[in-house]
Formats: C-alpha cells, sequence, structure tokens
C-alpha cells in the first residue's frame, strides 16, 4: 500500500513499474468479471429440472421406510400415473406441504409415492405417523445416492411420473393448493387419459 | 396526459445532462470558466425535470390512470393509498425512475451546498455525475419506460405483489437507492480527482460527508430489508445470504472500508491510491447489484421480471462505467505521490487492518454469489451457494475485525503503543473473562462461536466506552473538566463511539438470539398449550377476517410466564386475490429483552393449525445496533469539520490528545 516507496533513482524505477502493473489489477479482474456475466446473460439458472424431463426415471431399488410394507423401485412406476414426492423429516417446508399429499391421497385421486431422503429410518417413521402416511410405496433414501440420481437437489420436490415409467414434469419446492389446482390435477388427468 | 409530460421531462433531463457532461469537462481542462460554472445549473435543472417525470408517474398510480401500461401491470384501484405510492417503485421501471432521482437529487445537492469546492474539481465532479445520469436515462428512456399506454386500457389492474404491501418495504427501496447512489457522489469525486491528478487531504474532506451519507442510508437499507424478511417471510430468519442481500451488502463492506480509508487520506495524507480504488469498487459493485437483480443472471427470491435486452444494456453500461474509471486508474493512479510514513503498529496500521479484513470479506461475497454463474459458464453444473459458505468464510474474517475495533482508536497516528493500548484495555479485558466465563457455566457444552461472541461483545462494548472516557480524562480531572472536554469533543468522535457500540449492540444480538433460541413446530387446535422455554402459549382459535384489499386468517394466541399474562399475540396468514397469492404476518412481542414471536399456516383440515412460535432473546438488538450506526454516522456528519460551507479550519495537530481523535 501507500508506504515508503520513494527512495532513491533505481528503485523508483522498479517501484513505478511495480505500480503500474498493481493499478492494473483491478481493471484485469473486472474485465474477467465481465465477461463471466456476459456468458451468464445467455444462461438460465433455472433451467435446472430439464435434464430429466422425458426420460424415463432412473434405475435404482430402495427397501421401505421403517416400520413400511413395500419398498420402491423403477419397476414400481410403471404401469400408472404416480406422483413421486421427495420428502424427509428434516424438511420444514415438506411439512407444510403434507397435509395437501394427505388429502389427495385420501381421496385416491392419483398414486403417490414417497421418496425419503437423506433421513434417519427412525425419525422418517416418526414423522409419517405424525403427520399422516399417504404414499402407497416408500423407499428409504438414506445416503442421497437415488436422490443425485434424480437431480434433486433442495427438498421438497414432486415428479409427475406417467405409465410407462417416464418423467413428464418436476415441481421444485413445496407443492401449494394454486400448483396442485392449476398444474398437477390438469396434467394427471391427462395423463391417465 | 401526465404519462406525456413525464416523458418528455424525461427526454429533456437527458438533453441537459448530455451537457452537463460535456461542457464543463471540457471547461476545466481549458480553463474556461463560464463553461465549468454551467455544471451548477444543469445539474439543478436535471433534478427539476427528473423530479417532474417522477411526480407524473406517481400522479398516475394516484388516480390508478390503468391507460399506463406500467400502473396497470403493478398496481389496482382497491389497493390502500400507501401502496399506491410504493407501487411506484414496487416495479423495474418505476424503480430505475426512483433511482434517477435520486442521482439528480444528489448531483444538485453537490451543486447547491459545494461551494467550498475548487469550481475546477466541482464541474468536474458533476459532469461525470451527469455521465452516469446519461447512462440510466438512456437505460430507460431506451428499454424500460414507464410511461408506455395501453390500449384499450383495463379496467382495472394486476395489483402489487402482495409481499411488497407492507409498510417496511414501502420505504426500504428509497433508503437503499439514497445509499447506493450516494456513493455515486464518492466515485463521481474520485474520477474526477483521477482527472485531475491531484488527491489530497482537502479532497478528502470534501468526499467524507457524502460517504458518511450514502453509508448511513445503505445502513438504514439493509436493516430495514433485513427486518422486512424476518417478520414477513415468517421463517424467523433476518439474513438469509440471498443474492440479492449480498448486492445490497458487498457496497456496503467496499463503503464502510472507504470511510475508513478516507480518514488516513484526510489526516495523514496517504492511502490516496487505494481509497481511490474503494471509491470505485464501492460505485461498481452498487452496479453490479443493479445487474444481479434486474439481469436474471441468478437466481433470487427478489428478482424483477427480467429481460435479456437489459441485460445487455446494463452490461454495456458496468462496461463503460467500471471500465472506464478502472481504465483511468490504471493510468493515473502510479503517478500519485505516496504519502506520509507510518509504522505498522499505529492507528493507520489499525485503519488498514479493518481494510483488508473488510475487503477480503468484500471478496469472498462476491466469490459465493457469482461462484454458481462462474460454475455454470465453465462447466454447466447448476449449485447453490448458501449459508454454509458464507458463514464458514465471513464470521472467521469479522471476529478479529471486531476485536480489532476495540484497539484501533486507541492507537497513536504514525507510531501506535500496543502495549499501551492494551494496558487500558485491562478492564475490557477482564470483563471479558468473567462472561465468557459465565456464558459457559450457562451454556454446559454450547457451541464454541457463541462464547467468541459473548467475548466479543463485551471486549468492544467496555473498549469502546474506554477509549471515549480517555477522551474525557474521566477520573484523572476533575468531573466539571470533564465535561468540558465532553462539551468541546468532535460530533465525530461521538458518532465513531456510536457506531462502534452499534457494532457490539449487533454481534450481542445476533450470538443471543442464535444461541438461546426456542423454536416449536407443530399443529395446535384451540385450547391447546404450547410450552416455548419459559413462556406458555395458549391458542385461543383463529378465524377469517376481510382485510381493505385481501382476506385473512387470524389466530390469536395469549401468552403467559409462570401464569402471568404476558401479551396476545394475533399473526395471520393473508390471501390476496390482485395477483393470488398468500403472504403470513408473523405476531411479533417486541422487547429489549428479546422477541415472542408467532406465525399461524394452513389449517390441517381437521380444526388444527400448523404454527411456529419462537422464543428469541436479545435479536431487536441486532436492528437496535444497526439503528445505532446508523446514527453514528448523521451524528459525524453534523460534525463541523464537515457541515456543509463552514469554512475548512486549519489542520489539527495530528498528536494532540483530542486532536485527529479517530472519527
Amino acid at each position: 500500500m501507500a508506504q515508503s516507496d520513494n527512495t532513491a533513482d533505481a528503485p523508483a524505477k522498479v517501484n513505478a513499474a511495480r505500480r503500474l502493473v498493481l493499478a492494473t489489477v483491478p481493471l484485469a479482474v473486472a474485465a474477467v468479471i465481465g465477461l463471466f456475466l456476459y456468458r451468464g446473460l445467455s444462461l438460465d439458472p433455472g433451467q435446472i429440472p430439464s435434464a430429466l424431463i422425458n426420460k424415463p426415471a432412473p434405475d435404482f431399488s430402495l427397501s421401505a421406510v421403517q416400520g413400511r410394507e413395500l419398498g420402491l423401485d423403477t419397476e414400481d412406476l410403471k404401469g400408472e400415473v404416480s406422483l413421486v414426492n421427495v420428502f424427509a423429516s428434516w424438511c420444514v417446508a415438506c411439512r407444510a406441504e403434507h397435509p395437501l399429499f394427505t388429502e389427495l391421497g385420501r381421496q385416491g385421486v392419483v398414486t403417490i409415492h414417497g421418496l425419503n431422503y437423506k433421513d434417519r429410518p427412525k425419525d422418517a417413521a416418526e414423522w409419517l405417523d405424525r403427520y399422516g402416511d399417504p404414499y402407497t410405496r416408500t423407499g428409504a433414501d438414506v445416503d442421497g445416492r437415488v436422490g443425485i440420481e434424480f437431480g434433486v437437489y433442495g427438498v421438497p420436490e414432486t415428479f409427475v411420473v406417467d405409465k410407462n415409467g417416464v418423467i413428464v414434469e418436476k415441481i421444485i419446492g413445496p407443492v401449494t393448493p394454486h400448483i396442485l389446482k392449476e398444474k398437477l390435477l390438469p396434467l394427471i388427468a391427462e395423463l391417465k387419459r | 396526459m401526465s404519462a406525456e409530460i413525464g416523458q418528455f421531462a424525461l427526454v429533456l433531463a437527458l438533453c441537459v445532462a448530455v451537457v452537463q457532461a460535456t461542457l464543463p469537462q471540457i471547461g476545466a481542462a481549458r480553463g474556461n470558466v463560464a463553461w465549468m460554472a454551467l455544471a451548477k445549473p444543469a445539474a439543478v435543472m436535471q433534478f427539476a425535470l427528473v423530479a417532474i417525470s417522477f411526480a407524473a408517474l406517481t400522479e398516475a398510480y394516484l388516480v390508478s390512470d390503468f391507460s399506463v401500461l406500467n400502473v396497470a401491470q403493478n398496481s389496482h384501484s382497491a389497493k390502500p393509498l400507501l401502496y399506491k405510492i410504493s407501487g411506484v417503485w414496487g416495479n423495474h421501471e418505476g424503480s430505475l425512475l426512483l433511482w434517477i432521482l435520486i442521482l439528480t437529487l444528489f448531483g444538485a445537492a453537490v451543486a447547491l451546498f459545494g461551494d467550498n469546492l475548487p469550481p475546477g474539481l466541482s464541474a468536474r465532479v458533476l459532469a461525470v455525475q451527469a455521465l452516469i445520469g446519461i447512462g440510466f436515462l438512456l437505460f430507460v428512456l431506451l428499454t424500460s419506460n414507464p410511461f408506455a399506454r395501453l390500449d384499450p386500457a383495463p379496467l382495472d389492474g394486476n395489483g402489487l405483489n402482495p409481499l411488497l404491501q407492507d409498510p417496511g418495504l414501502a420505504i426500504h427501496p428509497p433508503f437503499l437507492y439514497l445509499g447506493y447512489v450516494g456513493l455515486s457522489v464518492t466515485f463521481s469525486f474520485a474520477v474526477a480527482a483521477l482527472i485531475e491528478g491531484r488527491i489530497d487531504p482537502a479532497w478528502a474532506r470534501w468526499v467524507r460527508p457524502w460517504t458518511l451519507a450514502a453509508w448511513a442510508f445503505l445502513t438504514a437499507g439493509i436493516a430495514l430489508g433485513s427486518y422486512w424478511a424476518y417478520y414477513e417471510l415468517g421463517w424467523g430468519g433476518w439474513w438469509f445470504w440471498d443474492p440479492v442481500e449480498n448486492a445490497s451488502f458487498m457496497p456496503w463492506l467496499a463503503a464502510t472500508a472507504l470511510l475508513h480509508s478516507a480518514i488516513v487520506v484526510e489526516k495523514r495524507d496517504a492511502l490516496k491510491s487505494w481509497t481511490i480504488l474503494l471509491a470505485i469498487v464501492a460505485f461498481s459493485l452498487s452496479l453490479l447489484g443493479t445487474f444481479l437483480v434486474r439481469s436474471g443472471v441468478l437466481n433470487s427470491v427478489h428478482a424483477f421480471a427480467t429481460d435479456p435486452t437489459r441485460g445487455v444494456f446494463i452490461l454495456g453500461f458496468l462496461l463503460l462505467v467500471i471500465g472506464g474509471s478502472l481504465t483511468l486508474y490504471a493510468v493515473r493512479a502510479p503517478a500519485l505521490k505516496p504519502g506520509g510514513l507510518f509504522a505498522p503498529i499505529s492507528r493507520e496500521g489499525g485503519l488498514i487492518l479493518n481494510n483488508l479484513l473488510l475487503s477480503t470479506a468484500c471478496a469472498t461475497v462476491l466469490l459465493g454469489t457469482l461462484y454458481p454463474l462462474f460454475l455454470d459458464a465453465l462447466t454447466g453444473q447448476k449449485v447453490s451457494v448458501g449459508p454454509p459458505y458464507f458463514n464458514g468464510t465471513f464470521i472467521p474474517l469479522m471476529v478479529p475485525l471486531v476485536a480489532a475495533v476495540a484497539i484501533g482508536p486507541m492507537l497513536a497516528w504514525k507510531r501506535g503503543d500496543l502495549a499501551g493500548a492494551l494496558g487500558r484495555l485491562k478492564a475490557a479485558a477482564v470483563l471479558t473473562a468473567i462472561a465468557v466465563g459465565l456464558a459457559w457455566w450457562l451454556l454446559a457444552d454450547g457451541p464454541i462461536l457463541a462464547l467468541l461472541g459473548v467475548a466479543l461483545v463485551v471486549w468492544l462494548g467496555v473498549g469502546a466506552l474506554v477509549e471515549f472516557a480517555g477522551r474525557l480524562k474521566l477520573g484523572r480531572i476533575s468531573a466539571a473538566d470533564s465535561w468540558r472536554r465532553a462539551v468541546n469533543l468532535p460530533r465525530a468522535v461521538y458518532g465513531m463511539t456510536l457506531a462502534h457500540l452499534g457494532v457490539a449492540a449487533m454481534v450481542l444480538g445476533i450470538t443471543v438470539s442464535e444461541t438461546w433460541q426456542t423454536e416449536v413446530q407443530q399443529i395446535v387446535r384451540p385450547g391447546d398449550r404450547v410450552a416455548v422455554s419459559d413462556y406458555e402459549f395458549t391458542f385461543e382459535g383463529a378465524e377469517n377476517l376481510p382485510g381493505p384489499n385481501y382476506m385473512s386468517l387470524v389466530g390469536t394466541f395469549t401468552v403467559t410466564r409462570g401464569g402471568e399474562p404476558v401479551t396476545v399475540l394475533q399473526p395471520e396468514t393473508r390471501s390476496y386475490p390482485n395477483p393470488p397469492m398468500q403472504t403470513t404476518e408473523a405476531a411479533i412481542r417486541t422487547t429489549l429483552g428479546g422477541d415472542l414471536y408467532a406465525v399461524i399456516g394452513e389449517p390441517d383440515g381437521n380444526g388444527g393449525y400448523a404454527v411456529r412460535l419462537y422464543d428469541k432473546p436479545l435479536v431487536g438488538w441486532i436492528w437496535l445496533g444497526s439503528l445505532m450506526m446508523m446514527l453514528g454516522g448523521f451524528v459525524s456528519l453534523t460534525d463541523r469539520r464537515h457541515r456543509v460551507g463552514a469554512p475548512a479550519r486549519a489542520r489539527v495537530p495530528a498528536d494532540g490528545a483530542l486532536a485527529g481523535a479517530g472519527d
């Protein structure tokens, strides 16, 4: 910084060169950031879910959440339209959306499977006992491997899978009554036809 | 009709800005007094024209003129008056117009109150200010016209995003912009100084009030935004490291560093090149924030409706402003004469440490904010960078900073006596040790960070008071003499002490509320009792009530403690029809001792409601601390030396007991 830089002539020249280089550093840094920002304009940060849409669900096989009978694997997703709801007992937003799924399950509108993501078996079981279990099948993805296959990056997420086991739609974040009514229910009705 | 007036006024303002940006600059280069003198009336005129334009848009909102596209998209006839007004800046176009209004307001203020500036510098500053104005005026006129008409006009408007229909958020943007845009003045001063090739203590003295004002407003704006998130988003949190929050936080960090380094320029004629760079960087970060919020480059809950052409325009503008100023810096800065010498242990050394830590912190926030973009651009991977990164990098930088704040002001200029300073802090050290012991005992095996937080609070709080008492020679001379010293102490000293105590108050709030918070989430039915720490919340029930432009689900909790009634909390969930959306209104009972916080959520269909209840001890101190920091800034602003128009006093000798007492 602006400390003692001025002594004799020869070092002064070296110092002058060094100061010039130093003074250019901010410009260089700004230029690099600017290039990235320019590149960023043509990227869409929200375009994450596209990777799996219209692709078959990944191969996986999971045992059920503690205390439940039916596990979940790829074959289970074939044959009927279903929702795969990624949930966890530690996820607050899951609790927010959960009443919607219990209601949906009670009405029998669509088969709902639960993918329990990075959860302790006991916590997950207690959570389902407490808040209701709308799931036909559950899969305990304790280490989150299957979640990675599904491209889960936040909980909750909800996948819509058609009769052929192909992922048709993905909802990131809690499903709200609005999303359910405007998006999910019409889509399910259409897929079932 | 008013929309057209607004549009014409903007075009005229652009013409005036072009004149203001060119002729005075040329005049200053050639010593043409008449051309230089153009700058002041032009700056005032530009402000008047933009004010007319802003008034025109406000009028369109007030009378709900839905033939104006912007009004139709963002307002609704049933909206309360306050939100019709705040709706003016609750959208991209209108907020830009507010930005320009404040930009030209600052320009006019420099013109009207800058009588003590040399005419050349004044002309150059105003010319640079006008260049920025041209950029934003063009941006509005070419890509984001708020006055575009809609034919046929709809019967009613779309309404304002309900999250924004809140008194706190109505005034948050103006404060934030006063801060962001206030930094434009410092920027203009820096560029003008680079063009002139002369930076001296007088320059620093002229710049400081503007930096102080911008910093204080920015502090207020960020604190308001954080408080809004606290009560409106309903998660009990107050800072999320969201890209848009970071966008306002980075200029604040840079401005805080600038505020301190400018002192060194003013008192010791050193750190000049660095200070200029900080002034450029602080405003550049403000502009970068604008770009991030409006271009859609990053994911954020706050993002405005985005549009690629706008992104390209702002980026081009950034290129000119930031690239241009940094190029000028690269050419001119090496020629700046280094100033006074000083030992590493000295007031200057302390302020350099402050600057190093603050700018490193700023760089880590910048890196974390832009990292998802870097990774996406290089590898196509999508990630989000969240609190673990920011807490992990930011807190370790803030700990030594806060610890050093207690010591720095006790060091003398040029060559300080660290042992002496630490000796004077003996009381602080003892009290810190006692407090940590107490906290350890209370917490048993609590987090180490909490102990560290407690230690910092006591160390800084007591340190700042000891330092202040030292200036009064409290106890060493008679009380009357101490009083006389207190009266004569520069306001800047009061400002500094207040702001530093504010930092301590804020750390206290953060530490205690994070460590000792109690959170309960469950489903309750009417009559249920819930224990939250040593309070008992009784859920009395919930009912649906109509609001002015929404339906509200209002829950009622009576809170008791040891059988004694404490308060009644009525959290709400509001459902807005225009546009359809739900907002949570947390019910908060705030006292100095802490907040009781209740949120009511969806009914579960069986007569129960999902609720979240918190006891957050001392959380209000976070904002109390911010308020103290802001007030410290304004108190310092009233210091005689900064008083605009006051004749510049001869510099006081640097080593006297009072003199140079660092602001």
